[in-house]
């Protein structure tokens, strides 16, 4: 740990002062210097040649920043819906007794420091927490305490581990604890996959017949939105510009998707190829790969398959043997926002900025990462692209629905007794799912995560599709015996930390509809409140300018038309009750007075 | 260039090509609401309060440019009462105490209570607790009466470049604030200009205050969009 100013000119001048990458230079001083602290801020902001308050903006945007200060060891434990189904309070319960410290204290006292986090792709696998960039799976209370005891004792975390991953998380660079749980291998992401091969195919033909040969497969962008890939291209080739990139969205922040991650650790080199694909088919010489920074612990490992990738010619000059196209790769780390899965929004962050999403038009595609044409496209979406240059576009149309090409990777976690990775053709049922998975007897599937729908069994029958269930790939299953509206709670929770702040129906608008959701839980509602509740959550996903606000409502909205019994059930009769407690608001006053509240009715 | 033809809630418009809605209605007499629209300032978009409907989609008519037979819907009873619940949301998410306030009259988002004829606002308030930035020595910030429009950081720059406001965090606790440093530089015409910029009485003006009797203030008289209107 040296002087404040050193660090900062140190990490600064590593990447040449250059202010698109304040986001690099942050979190090097961050991990020099321990702590933001108003000092260090200021002096970023010098080096950087910007003011104080917009690298004060920066910093406590993202999660994994904040002027909090840093301990020895920080530990970031996962409070998302199914790591509280999973036991992650009694968990918090263990650390806080072990290290005498409370979740989000920020007094800065002691070597470990306890902050919670929400979702960090390890849904199959909870409680699990991030301790120093090194992920923890299956937290129990005895695990907890030898943590804690070997963090007392000034261990290496990495040396904390208590058991082995699979496949690759073995790996020298990544020795993860962290389980793939492939439980259903299909025909596109897990079939054999030579490296090199899907390149080779792609640059035989010319860009335009790639495109094509995508349209043709009628694959649609696997990240939520399900735009076709092959416009998107086609679009971006298109698009007037002197350099062009193929951005792969590896932000993942979606509560219950853990997909990407298992591609990053198993099929990076399908992945990167189809970025090689994408890139070769627009026009572009540069390709970026966004990583969450939940997920850093991957990094190395990344950055040696590209090292290799170049190295045997499929990335750099002459990528895939093919004279004339240059392409190559860099990875830039996230911080922790979800809304930087938000394709614009996450370019901001690349650039160095406060993850808030454009206004559109430009699209990406016209102006996208420093102002050139840029195609964003999800991790899978990108070897769904390597396979089809592989198999042909017309093999892969042959799978799925009439408007659903393809098999789709879901992330299945929550009540069912086989959590984990299922790649399936679209057209499945929930049903069948849950029989696949062994969540039978569910009373709710929420499917496409928060932002999507939560169904009741009625629905079951429903098949996986963009024109029926549509999910970018995460289903979370809830069991008989659950609170619904715990599950609900803690989503809405999630969107009001995780609105950027940019627009007013959103930032105000989702804490509003916590407000009145409480209301009525808590039993204070009346059938009023309910239509009321309803009327804002469409006012919200009116008004709202991205896609994080258009769908913030849903846990809300989708629950009261899938389980208006649940709420019916806790209205007051009539059409007004005050919302103003009389015994409550008295009570201390009384305490003082050593009186009973003479309150009508009670 | 060819003018572009477009109707709003039946009407029919001209436009000129790069236009935004907004300005594009502007021009032809037709008032749609903005907060944090500022007339030469790049759009942000915040605010949301100008949303109008196009081909059964909202959309922002401040960033969103006018095309070729749009048919923009404005003044519908759905659009008015959403527009009129954001307008709400602004006033519980802040804490506005308008008799107290130096901005009264002038304020447009006052303004906007009153023509959207808000007696009491639909939501609870949220009572937020904010501190207030008076450490430099032209102006102060009341941060419990922003509304987040973005027009003073978007405007207010120093001449080598360097944002004076800025916005942090994020969320429920989004939260402007201001470069106490590069403030305590500003000359007293761009105190001034962050003064009017701001459409509420969070950016004020040290020492001068109440120049103009509440009374004989700009919406005193006359409601906001009348300029437009012609009323
Ligand atoms: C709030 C929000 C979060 C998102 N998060 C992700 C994400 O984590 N990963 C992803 O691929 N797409 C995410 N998206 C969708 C992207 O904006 C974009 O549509 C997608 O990356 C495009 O890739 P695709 O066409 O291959 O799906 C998100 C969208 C929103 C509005
Ligand atoms: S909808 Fe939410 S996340 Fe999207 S721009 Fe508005 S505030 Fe930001
Ligand atoms: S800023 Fe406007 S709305 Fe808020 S208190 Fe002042 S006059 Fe009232
Ligand atoms: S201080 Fe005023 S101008 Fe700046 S964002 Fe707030 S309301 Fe807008
Ligand atoms: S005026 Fe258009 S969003 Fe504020």
């Amino acid at each position: 740990m040296g002087n404040i100013s050193d660090v900062v000119k140190q990490a600064a001048g590593k990447y040449r002062k250059d202010p698109t990458k304040m986001l690099d230079v942050i979190r090097d001083v961050k991990a020099s210097n321990g702590q933001l602290s108003d000092e260090a801020i200021a002096a970023i902001a010098k080096e950087m040649k910007v003011s104080t308050v917009d690298v004060e903006g920066v910093v406590t945007f993202y999660h994994f920043f904040s002027k909090n200060p840093a301990g020895k060891y920080t530990v970031y434990l996962n409070n998302s819906a199914v790591a509280v189904m999973n036991g992650c309070k009694e968990i918090a319960k263990v650390f806080e007794k072990e290290t005498g410290s409370t979740f989000g204290d920020t007094s800065g006292k002691g070597k470990i420091r306890l902050y919670w986090t929400s979702d960090i792709g390890l849904n199959d696998q909870e409680p699990s927490a991030i301790i120093n960039d090194v992920m923890f799976t299956n937290l129990t209370a005895a695990k907890v305490k030898t943590i804690v005891a070997a963090m007392k004792a000034n261990k290496k975390v990495q040396a904390m581990a208590y058991e082995d991953g699979d496949g690759k998380n073995q790996d020298a660079l990544i020795q993860s604890m962290v389980k793939n749980n492939i439980r259903k291998k299909g025909s596109v992401l897990f079939a054999p996959f030579t490296p090199g091969t899907a390149l080779k195919a792609a640059v035989s033909k010319t860009p335009e017949d790639v495109i094509e040969e995508m349209k043709i497969s009628k694959v649609r962008g696997r990240g939520g939105a399900g735009f076709p890939t092959g416009m998107k291209w086609d679009y971006t080739r298109q698009s007037k510009g002197d350099k062009k990139y193929i951005v792969c969205n590896a932000d993942e922040g979606e509560p219950g998707t853990f997909k990407d991650r298992v591609i990053l650790t198993e099929l990076p080199e399908m992945l990167f190829e189809g970025m090689a694909v994408g890139g070769y088919a627009i026009g572009a010489d540069e390709g970026l790969l966004y990583l969450r920074a939940e997920y850093m612990y991957l990094k190395n490992y990344l950055e040696k398959v590209l090292e290799t990738m170049r190295k045997n010619g499929t990335l750099g000059k002459n990528a895939g043997g093919k004279k004339g196209f240059n392409f190559d790769i860099k990875i830039q780390m996230g911080a922790g926002a979800y809304v930087c899965g938000e394709e614009s929004a996450l370019i901001e962050s690349a650039e160095g900025k406060r993850g808030e999403p454009r206004n559109r038009p430009p699209f990406p595609a016209q102006r996208g990462f420093m102002g050139k044409p840029t195609s964003v496209n999800n991790v899978e979406s990108f070897c769904c692209a390597s396979r089809i240059m592989l198999e042909g576009g017309a093999w892969f149309a042959n799978m799925g629905t009439m408007q659903s090409k393809g098999t789709k990777l879901l992330s299945v976690s929550g009540d069912c007794k086989k959590p984990g990775i299922y790649e399936v053709e679209f057209g499945m049922t929930i049903d069948q799912l849950l029989a696949e998975c062994d969540g039978k007897g569910a009373q709710a599937v929420q499917v496409g995560g928060p932002s999507g729908n939560c169904i009741d069994s009625s629905k079951f029958g429903n098949k996986i599709c963009y024109d029926d269930m549509a999910t970018g790939g995460s289903i979370i299953v809830i069991g008989k015996n659950r609170n619904l509206f715990d599950v609900v709670h803690n989503f809405m929770e999630f969107f009001v930390e995780e609105s950027c702040g940019w627009c007013t129906p959103c930032r105000a608008g989702n804490q509003l509809l916590l407000h009145k959701f409480e209301k009525i839980v808590h039993g204070h509602g009346t059938a009023q409140d309910l239509k009321e509740l309803e009327q804002w959550c469409v006012t919200v996903k009116s008004m709202s300018r991205c896609g994080l606000g258009q769908t913030s409502p849903n846990p809300i909205y989708t629950t009261i038309k899938n389980f208006r019994g649940l709420y019916e059930a806790k209205l007051q009769k009539g059409d007004f009750v005050s919302e103003f407690d009389m015994a409550a608001a008295v009570k201390d006053s009384c305490k003082v007075a050593g009186r009973k509240p003479i309150v009508e009715g009670h | 260039m060819s003018d572009i033809k477009f109707t709003i809630d039946g009407k029919a418009c001209k436009a000129k090509e790069g236009q935004s809605i907004v300005e594009a209605a502007k021009a032809n007499g037709v008032y749609i609401p903005v907060l944090c629209h500022f007339e030469g300032l790049k759009p942000a978009g915040t605010c949301r309060i100008c949303t109008v409907k196009v081909g059964g989609r909202f959309m922002a008519g401040c960033t969103t440019p006018v095309a070729e037979g749009m048919i923009v819907e404005n003044m519908t009873p759905e659009i008015e009462d959403m527009r009129k619940a954001i307008i709400e949301m602004l006033f519980v998410e802040g804490n506005h105490m308008c008799p107290t306030c130096e901005k009264s009259g002038n304020c447009e988002l006052q303004a906007l209570g009153y023509r959207y004829q808000m007696l009491v606002p639909r939501f609870p308030y949220l009572w937020p607790v904010r501190e207030v930035i008076a450490d430099t020595p032209r102006l102060y910030l009341d941060r419990n009466r922003c509304v987040q429009c973005l027009r003073c950081v978007r405007d207010i720059v120093t001449a080598d470049g360097k944002h004076v406001f800025a916005v942090t965090n994020r969320g429920d606790k989004t939260l402007i604030t201001i470069d106490t440093k590069l403030a305590a530089k500003l000359s007293d015409e761009m105190a001034l200009k962050a003064m009017n910029q701001c459409p509420v009485g969070c950016i004020l003006r040290k020492e001068v205050g109440y120049k103009i009797p509440v009374g004989q203030r700009k919406f005193d008289s006359k409601p906001i969009g009348s300029e437009i209107e012609g009323r």
